[in-house]
């Protein structure tokens, strides 16, 4: 019986439903007055053979590059709160969104979930957590809920919309508080919770002009830029000066 | 109008900046302070990482008090030779401060560090500035005379004595020292000038003529802000000069606008409620150490660096 539903699966070729992407951008430049972008993604399943069994899911994501981040808890010490555990995370996307057609539990299976890394919780990296704390679960908890509510990671389950089993499409707002680096883009089909095509594309988010030379200067010539700083500030306060005495004659 | 800031990584409205840096600027130019001890707290509460806001208000408080310092130089009420013994001092304090802040800043501990001691500092300062001006507006009220300073005191029993021409002074150079070194280091964990603490230390401790000590501590001041401004830049990447110019450009025009309002005012009156907002701020941040906070965990980046 097994082989035969084996058999069964590898008759449907890999390719009998592929996805064609669009992105309304797949560049982010942070300028001086960057405050959030919105990406428009959307696509069409295509395919050369009749519409398959089993029902459609689309599930959009992009992650921001890996950051890796400690977690603190406070407690009460001496009446006032302090900074006491620590827990130090790996990795964690320093932004990371899902949006899906229906439920992800509808969607995605547990097992597809674990093998593709889809879910929030599967992107945190926590390897050497639970040696340095009892409650390091509380931790990636903690991570995820501060993070969903600066806008960082976001679950958009139902906020893709597909027609005809074909189209789809979703937006995806990213925050203002933007971190540098290649935005990983992924796709994937599925069909009974089972992942039957998928599609990685990356989103470029770069500060450009002003922000770009400012933020290079402070990181490879910190000295200069500490420098130029202090002349602007000594121009400034001399400016100034000389400008109001003038107005004072 | 909404601008990213490079190295804070936030974006924030760029009038709210422009408007703080004004009214801290029309604080600091009525009552004669940098503004420093207020702005960093208000650039806590707007969501500046707290390493970025006190380099960055480092930066700023160079524009303002050399701005500052340039006036006393042409009425010559700036003792050069002190200055420089503060500025030896100070500059050691720094140096003391940015280690002890990078340390605390691995252990996760900075932020307490650095609100710790704004509570401290603004608590006392203002308690003891509300309590000497109520006392002052009482004395005036009553028509008595101002108390008389002592001229002499354990401080000049000291080594290594030194003459300060300008500020007619004959005293050992420790003391000095030791009141630059404290304000180095305060001024490296708080970002601030300093001018609250070392105003007053000049006036009662080493006994300088009043004329000459806001000049002089603003002299010192340019320098040792300087010298942290180029610290934080070089070991931490925190300067923000987006930042920095914003509410130096506030900060500026408020700053004539507030000594234009002095002016018209009674010292007592201004002390007195100087010492209130002073209170005010410090209020505000012992509340937020003391009650439990609504999210107990915290996110940074790993390690601090």
């Amino acid at each position: 019986m097994r082989w035969l539903i084996a058999l069964l699966f590898l008759a449907i070729p890999a390719t009998a439903e592929e996805v064609v992407l669009g992105l309304s951008q797949n560049e982010v430049a942070i300028t001086t007055s960057f405050d959030g972008s919105e990406i428009f993604v959307f696509g069409a399943v295509k395919r050369e053979a009749p519409i398959p069994e089993g029902k459609l899911g689309v599930i959009v994501t992009i992650a921001g590059p890996p950051v890796a981040v400690t977690v603190r808890r406070k407690e009460r010490r001496f009446g006032i709160w302090v900074n006491t555990d620590g827990v130090d995370i790996d990795g964690a996307p320093s932004y990371y969104a899902v949006a899906t057609s229906s439920t992800l539990g509808d969607v995605l299976s547990v097992r597809e979930n674990l093998r593709h890394k889809v879910s929030i919780p599967s992107m945190i990296q926590a390897v050497g957590a639970p040696n340095a704390v009892l409650d390091a679960s509380a931790y990636v908890n903690a991570l995820i809920r501060i993070q969903e509510a600066a806008g960082s990671f976001q679950l958009l389950e139902g906020k893709v919309v597909v027609d005809d089993e074909t189209l789809f499409r979703t937006r995806i707002q990213l925050p203002a508080a933007l971190t540098e680096g290649a935005y990983e883009t992924r796709i994937f089909l599925t069909r009974d919770g089972a992942v039957v095509a998928d599609y990685t594309t990356t989103i470029d988010v770069r500060k450009v002009g002003l922000e770009r030379w400012l933020y290079s200067l402070s990181r490879n010539q910190p000295a200069l830029y500490g420098l130029m700083s202090l002349a602007i500030a000594i121009f400034a306060g001399w400016g100034a000066s000389a400008a109001f005495s003038l107005l004072r004659q | 109008m909404q601008i990213y800031l490079p190295i804070a990584e936030v974006s924030v409205n760029a009038y709210l900046l422009l408007g703080l840096g004004g009214m801290v600027g029309i604080l600091s130019g009525m009552f004669g302070v940098g503004g420093g001890f207020l702005m960093t707290p208000l650039l806590f509460f707007i969501g500046i990482p707290p390493a970025v806001a006190v380099a960055t208000e480092a930066n700023q408080i160079v524009a303002s008090s050399f701005s500052g310092v340039l006036a006393h130089f042409r009425r010559k009420t700036v003792d050069l030779r002190m200055g420089v013994v503060l500025l030896i001092g100070g500059l050691v304090g720094a140096a003391l401060g940015v280690v002890l802040f990078n340390y605390l800043k691995a252990l996760g501990q900075v932020d307490l560090l650095v609100k710790l001691c704004y509570v401290v500092f603004l608590g006392v300062i203002g308690g003891l500035m509300f309590i000497e001006s109520l006392n002052a507006i009482r004395k005036t009220a009553k028509g008595g005379a101002l108390p008389t300073r002592k001229k002499h005191n354990w401080i000049h029993k000291l080594p290594f004595k030194m003459r300060f021409r300008v500020s007619g002074l004959y005293i050992s150079v420790i003391p000095p020292l030791l009141v630059g070194l404290c304000v180095g280091i305060l001024a490296a964990i708080m970002g601030v000038g300093g001018g609250f603490i070392m105003v007053p230390a000049m006036i009662y401790l080493l006994g300088m003529p009043t004329k000459v000590v806001v000049g002089t501590s603003l002299f010192q001041i340019i320098f040792v802000t300087a010298f942290t401004t180029m610290l934080h830049a070089t070991t931490n990447y925190t300067v923000d000069v987006v930042l920095a110019v914003l509410l130096l450009v506030g900060g500026v025009i408020g700053a004539q606008i507030g000594t234009r309002i002095g002016v018209k005012m009674k010292a007592e009156q201004l002390r007195i409620l100087l010492a209130i907002m002073v209170l005010l701020v410090c209020g505000k941040l012992a509340f937020d150490l003391l009650v439990m906070p609504s999210e107990l965990f915290s996110i940074a980046a790993e390690g601090g660096h």
